[in-house]
């Protein structure tokens, strides 16, 4: 459980994401769609990032790919939404679904395999599954990918429309998976995939199924990174290889790396920070790319415990 | 048949450049651990460096020895200032070289532009050889005769000599090589120069046909990480093995299957990590 201070920070957190949009309104009305699809934005990779944070930070398995579940599940939906004019429930239930079949059967490939060498297996998965979008040209669109998905308000068919009520939806999406893998991390379950960070030969010579684990881990967190893609997909409109690329994952990294792996909060803080960063610099400069390289660096040496574990015990391994 | 031959000596100048690029990050692979993003960018200033040097010089061999200079040093600092002080943690150095390739891409922007362009190269080596209807370009086979004198060197360093030696017994056993008075740290920096400017090389050899644009550091990076996993980390014959293989695979698969390429590509690395994840020629 997080200190006294941090459950404050996180409440403050709670109020000001709930209350944020009015405000916007208010305060900048000519920003406030703007504004309000940042914040948008932060869930949905805030999301992604905590979904690998159960691999990187909570079972110590760095994958190097996980960009491809989120951009595989928001590509069915897109498939499905705009050449198949499917409606909204078979097309999350079977975005979803690929998600999760598609983690199940790559975790089968990657679940025995270890340390670098992981790290190694799960690249070559998000290139191979990058390399199927870049070239499945007659599914995936190429290069060009697929533009002209529904909005979300008008397929799943309620009244309102705009980014306020996509926003609200994001929120109510990203506090229940929150607590999910809350519930999940502090599970037996959750505190065993510790234990096998920690050392994987101990939790082994007390009787548990480490490889049944691991897979277990890889599974899930595959599913919400799926649910991540398929708000991203009615989010963006448009899906591209782009989001499924080497950038894309090492991005997911840095954002669980500066927030805080092995927590929840943090990386939701660390891919907040970044899609803040590359909003607002980008809007200024053209030197992204340097900056962002420079946060890599700059994290790495001197905050490779992440934002939110500043202050606290310093652990020996990542 | 023609055909045949003609994919089979494309697919062999595809494997003389990934031998290039994949011997240094082989060596860096299996000594230091190191799953260096930044060796395709390595790759990359190689060639903008010698493009500075070739447009003044008009020499396309002072050309490579600065781009391996100038490389070499960067990857030599790099090493020291920032990588030694993370030795034996794979995710902090692979954030970090991560970052350097950023670095790197976003500098060669600020340096050369965006612009496209191929090296200039030495007039005896234009042309091309016609062997019964088989055409071949004089430089493809330069590249592969040079790649092949650099793995001759390569081998008889790592086999013959004292620094040899002590490379593999760095990569066999890190910590006992240290204790027998190896040194290590300063071997893993002198590897990690030699990779980085054998990188820069490769990039020089590729410039006359593949030149230089933006975003080249990362489409070369993967395919070079699939000649190292295919062939074993820290294997020297590893590394020929598999560029040949990946060579072939590449040019056969774009050539075939174009649509598929990635996959047949990268299907291989996939199965050889799941099945025996040291290579074919890795060591434990």
């Amino acid at each position: 459980m997080p200190s006294r201070g941090k459950q404050a920070i996180l409440a403050v957190a709670f109020v000001c994401l709930l209350a944020a949009p009015p405000f916007f309104n208010a305060a900048l009305p000519d920003l406030a769609s703007y504004s309000v699809g940042l914040l948008t934005e932060m869930l949905i990779f805030g999301l992604l990032a905590m979904s690998l944070d159960i691999l990187l930070g909570y079972t110590g398995m760095p994958s190097f790919g996980h960009a491809g579940f989120f951009g595989v599940a928001a590509y069915a939906v897109a498939v499905l939404s705009v050449r198949h004019q499917a409606g909204f429930w078979l097309t999350i239930t079977v975005g979803l679904a690929v998600g999760i079949l598609l983690s199940a059967a790559l975790g089968l490939l990657v679940s025995h395999v270890r340390d670098v060498y992981f790290l190694m297996i799960t690249l070559a998965l998000g290139m191979v599954l990058w390399g199927v979008s870049y070239r499945w040209i007659p599914m995936t669109g190429g290069d060009n990918g697929i533009s002209g998905l529904p909005r979300l308000e008008t397929h799943l068919g309620i009244p309102w429309s705009g980014p306020l009520p996509f926003y609200y939806l994001t929120l109510i999406v990203f506090l229940g998976c929150c607590a999910l893998l809350t519930l999940l991390v502090h599970s037996p379950f959750g505190l065993t995939l510790q234990g096998i960070r920690e050392s994987e030969s101990r939790m082994k010579s007390l009787g548990v199924n480490t490889w049944l684990h691991r897979y277990l881990s890889y599974v899930i967190s595959g599913t919400f990174a799926s649910v991540a893609g398929i708000l991203w997909a009615y989010y963006n409109r448009y899906v591209s290889p782009t989001y499924l690329d080497l950038t894309a994952s090492s991005e997911l990294f840095l954002m669980v790396t500066l927030g805080g792996p092995g927590t929840l909060a943090g990386p939701a803080i660390g891919a907040g920070a970044i899609v803040l960063l590359k909003n607002v610099i980008s809007t200024y400069t053209e030197r992204w790319l340097l900056i962002l390289g420079a946060v890599y660096i700059v994290t790495i040496l001197w905050a490779p415990q992440g934002l939110w574990n500043l202050g606290t015990r310093r652990r020996s391994k990542p | 048949m023609v055909y045949f031959i003609t994919q089979t000596l494309n697919g062999l100048f595809s494997a003389a450049l990934l031998f290039l690029i994949a011997g240094g990050l082989t060596l860096v692979f299996g000594v230091m651990r190191i799953v260096n993003i930044a060796h395709g960018s390595f790759y990359m200033l190689g060639v903008y460096v010698a493009f500075s040097v070739v447009t003044r010089t008009h020499s396309l061999l002072l050309g490579s020895l600065a781009a391996m200079l100038v490389v070499g040093g960067i990857g030599f600092a790099m090493q020291r200032f920032f990588l030694r002080r993370f030795a034996g943690q794979p995710l902090p150095e692979m954030m970090m070289t991560m970052g350097f390739a950023l670095l790197f891409r976003d500098g060669a922007l600020i340096i050369w532009g965006g612009d496209p362009f191929t090296l200039a190269y030495p007039d005896f080596l234009r042309g091309s050889l016609e062997i019964a209807d088989v055409v071949c370009p004089v430089y493809r086979l330069f590249v592969i005769v040079v790649a092949a004198a650099v793995g001759a060197i390569l081998a008889i360093l790592n086999e013959k000599t004292l620094i040899g030696a002590k490379l593999r017994a760095a990569v066999d056993d890190p910590e006992m090589a240290a204790g027998t008075g190896v040194p290590v740290a300063l071997l893993s920096g002198l590897v990690f120069a030699v990779g980085a400017a054998l990188a820069a090389f490769g990039g020089v050899m590729a410039g006359p046909i593949l030149g230089g644009y933006t975003g080249m550091d990362f489409e070369l990076l993967p395919l070079a990480f699939v000649v190292v996993i295919i062939g074993g980390m820290g294997s020297l014959k590893g590394a020929v093995v598999g560029s040949v293989v990946v060579g072939m695979i590449d040019n056969f698969g774009k050539a075939l299957v174009p649509e598929l390429s990635y996959f047949t590509l990268f299907a291989p690395m996939v199965l050889m990590l799941a099945i025996k994840p040291t290579g074919l020629y890795g060591r434990n």
